[in-house]
């Protein structure tokens, strides 16, 4: 069996998840195996079964009614146990990022992460993983009966896969936790930038905050989550979960929209693997441009006002 | 208060990546190998604590001969003394387990790591040391505050922060903004030489994964130019060409 962990979020299910499901499924398709989808704390009504899952188990109880790694691997490691899983797919989150070692410890499992295209079974087991900050992919043999892999977001296609999964319910039997939470703060209202498609990002060449305005308006208008290079995030400019980059968070959108950014190698090791990356920027020579599919040599107080009036045609047309 | 900080050796961060014998290993023919740079956070951190409440730091790295300039530099940053595992790890799996082996007659209220190593990227490493040695795990945080017996921390979850604590041992994987690093001065550089290095031998013959090769991303086809003055021209090629908005 292959368990795959879904991690929710406010109740809902995070589209990471339903992307690490598709892989189970269609992994289990490549092995003549079956997919279980694992909830942990609460049920939901989503029908997983079309998601790819021949399967649903939730472990419920209060110790699960918030995050620690400690408890979820716990209960991840009961429902492996229960569905007899040799191989488990977790969505390389932050959270899904804290559980996966512990839980490969606890099933003896050899663990991946950062894994971004379907496992090869033709002779043993392999995957490719992202590596050198995104400047190289390995091939990395997973050696062993248990395997745990953690999937890169936006690295897989959520599908129909139209199944009907069977549905049970088991009460969670681990340890309670002992890290509390204290408090949490969330940018509210906003894409979050690790789950976001379409993003658009500034640097340094803005000026100032005070110029964001039309970078906003942007992204509010494509329905982009918003990014920054490091020195704009240092400086205060733009908040910390903002910055993009070798130090700040990776991402895989798949459209990058650059304004003002120089493209220098730490800002691409955060962002070069996006599917399509647009450039806009004063400097021909500016380094971005070489890993740009489409580029604007201009500056960004004309041509960002462009993008908006454009786009808010087409979407009154 | 003993903390041991965890020292990966990775290449500097502007290293073109080549690859060797066929791509399957990194070539590091003229690669200039740094702490990385989140171990760098963690270390002074954990100087910054200890030199607030006492206690030592200790700094462990995995590695062969080699890497013992990178752990010199550790000790001239401020760090008490070192381990080196004598071993080239193949995954973070034997990186931990042969730190659990290494340390295992010692005691330590506080274990720092990277978030991750800026070569391997796995991130891995924090949360394998906690299960390993039963202890609790804070993951990618930037505030680390330790009061008596308990840590409270700040970690990073998608779209925001949360505030966590927990009693001592922890493990704990540093973040940037955790603190501004510390630069080594000549006083630090002339003490390190004479602070104690212990080697130790691990042996351990069945790993879960190995590379079998490395591969670039494939080059881009080479940037469309559009002119500034029909800047909009762009919003339509993304609609039309890329279907993508
Ligand atoms: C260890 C290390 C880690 C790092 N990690 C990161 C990281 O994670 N993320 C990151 O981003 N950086 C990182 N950096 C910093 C990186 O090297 C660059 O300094 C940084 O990315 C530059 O930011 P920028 O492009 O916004 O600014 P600049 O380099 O100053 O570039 C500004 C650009 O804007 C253009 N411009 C100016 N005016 C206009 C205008 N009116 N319209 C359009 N374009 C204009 C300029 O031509 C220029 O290309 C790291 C550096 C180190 C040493
Ligand atoms: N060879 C090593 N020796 C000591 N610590 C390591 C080694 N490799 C990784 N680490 C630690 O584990 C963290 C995460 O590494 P990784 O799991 O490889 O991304 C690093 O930031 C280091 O703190």
């Amino acid at each position: 069996m292959i368990a795959v962990y879904i991690e929710t979020d406010g109740g809902s299910i995070k589209k990471s998840s339903l992307e690490a499901l598709a892989y189970g499924a269609d992994l289990a398709a490549q092995t003549g195996d079956q997919c279980a989808a694992v909830l942990l704390g609460s049920t939901s009504d989503v029908n997983l079964g079309d998601s790819g899952a021949n399967k649903t188990l939730t472990i419920t109880g209060d110790a699960l009614s918030t995050f620690t790694a400690e408890t979820f691997a716990a209960a991840m490691d009961q429902a492996c146990a229960e569905l007899d899983a040799h191989t488990i797919i977790i969505s390389n989150t932050y959270n899904g990022k804290s559980i996966a070692p512990r839980l490969a410890v606890k099933r003896n499992a050899a663990i991946v992460s950062g894994v971004v295209s379907q496992a090869d079974t033709s002779t043993g087991f392999s995957v490719r993983k992202s590596c050198f900050s995104n400047k190289a992919f390995a091939q990395v043999a997973v050696n062993g009966e248990n395997r745990v892999i953690t999937l890169i977001p936006n690295s897989y296609e959520v599908k129909s896969f139209g199944l009907s999964a069977s549905a049970s319910t088991s009460a969670y039997v681990g340890p309670q936790a002992t890290v509390k939470s204290v408090s949490i703060d969330k940018v509210k209202g906003k894409i979050p930038l690790t789950e976001a498609e379409l993003v658009v990002s500034a640097g340094r060449g803005m000026k100032g905050p005070e110029n964001w305005g039309m970078i906003e308006e942007l992204a509010d208008i494509l329905g982009a989550a918003t990014a920054c290079s490091k020195p704009v995030s240092d400086m205060d400019w733009r908040p910390h979960s903002e910055h993009v980059g070798q130090t700040g968070i990776t991402i895989k959108p798949n459209l990058y929209i650059a304004v003002g950014i120089s493209g220098a190698i730490q800002h691409l090791a955060g962002v070069s693997s996006s599917k399509v990356i647009c450039v806009i920027n004063t400097d021909p020579e500016a380094p971005f441009f070489k890993a740009a599919d489409y580029g604007i040599v201009g500056d960004a107080f004309e041509v960002v006002p462009k993008l908006i009036a454009r786009a808010k045609e087409l979407k009154t047309a | 208060m003993n903390i041991l900080v965890c020292v990966s050796p990775v290449p500097d961060t502007t290293t073109k990546i080549t690859f060797a014998d066929n791509n399957t290993k990194f070539n590091t023919n003229g690669v200039q190998f740094i702490i990385n740079p989140y171990d760098e956070l963690a270390l002074t951190r954990a100087l910054e604590i200890t030199e607030a409440q006492g206690g030592e730091v200790t700094v462990i790295t995995v590695g062969t001969a080699g890497t013992e300039p990178i752990i010199r530099k550790a000790l001239a940053i401020g760090a008490h003394n070192a381990i080196r595992v004598n071993l080239d790890p193949v995954d973070a799996m034997q990186v931990a387990k042969a730190i659990q082996v290494a340390v295992a007659d010692k005691s330590f209220d506080l274990i720092l790591t990277g978030r991750e190593s800026i070569d391997h990227n796995g991130g891995l490493v924090a949360g394998l040391l906690a299960e390993l040695m039963g202890m609790n795990l804070i993951n990618v945080v930037t505030k680390i505050d330790v009061d008596g017996t308990t840590v409270t921390a700040v970690r990073d979850i998608d779209g925001g922060r949360e505030t966590v604590s927990c009693e001592l041992p922890a493990v704990l994987s540093a973040q940037k903004d955790l603190c501004e690093p510390r630069i080594p001065n000549m006083r630090g550089i002339m003490q390190a030489r004479t602070k104690p290095l212990q080697v130790v031998e691990y042996s351990e013959s069945a790993t879960g994964t190995s590379v079998s090769s490395f591969e670039l991303p494939p080059a881009k086809e080479g940037v469309k130019l559009i002119d500034a003055a029909n800047a909009g021209e762009l919003i339509d090629l993304l609609r039309t060409e890329k279907k993508l908005i």
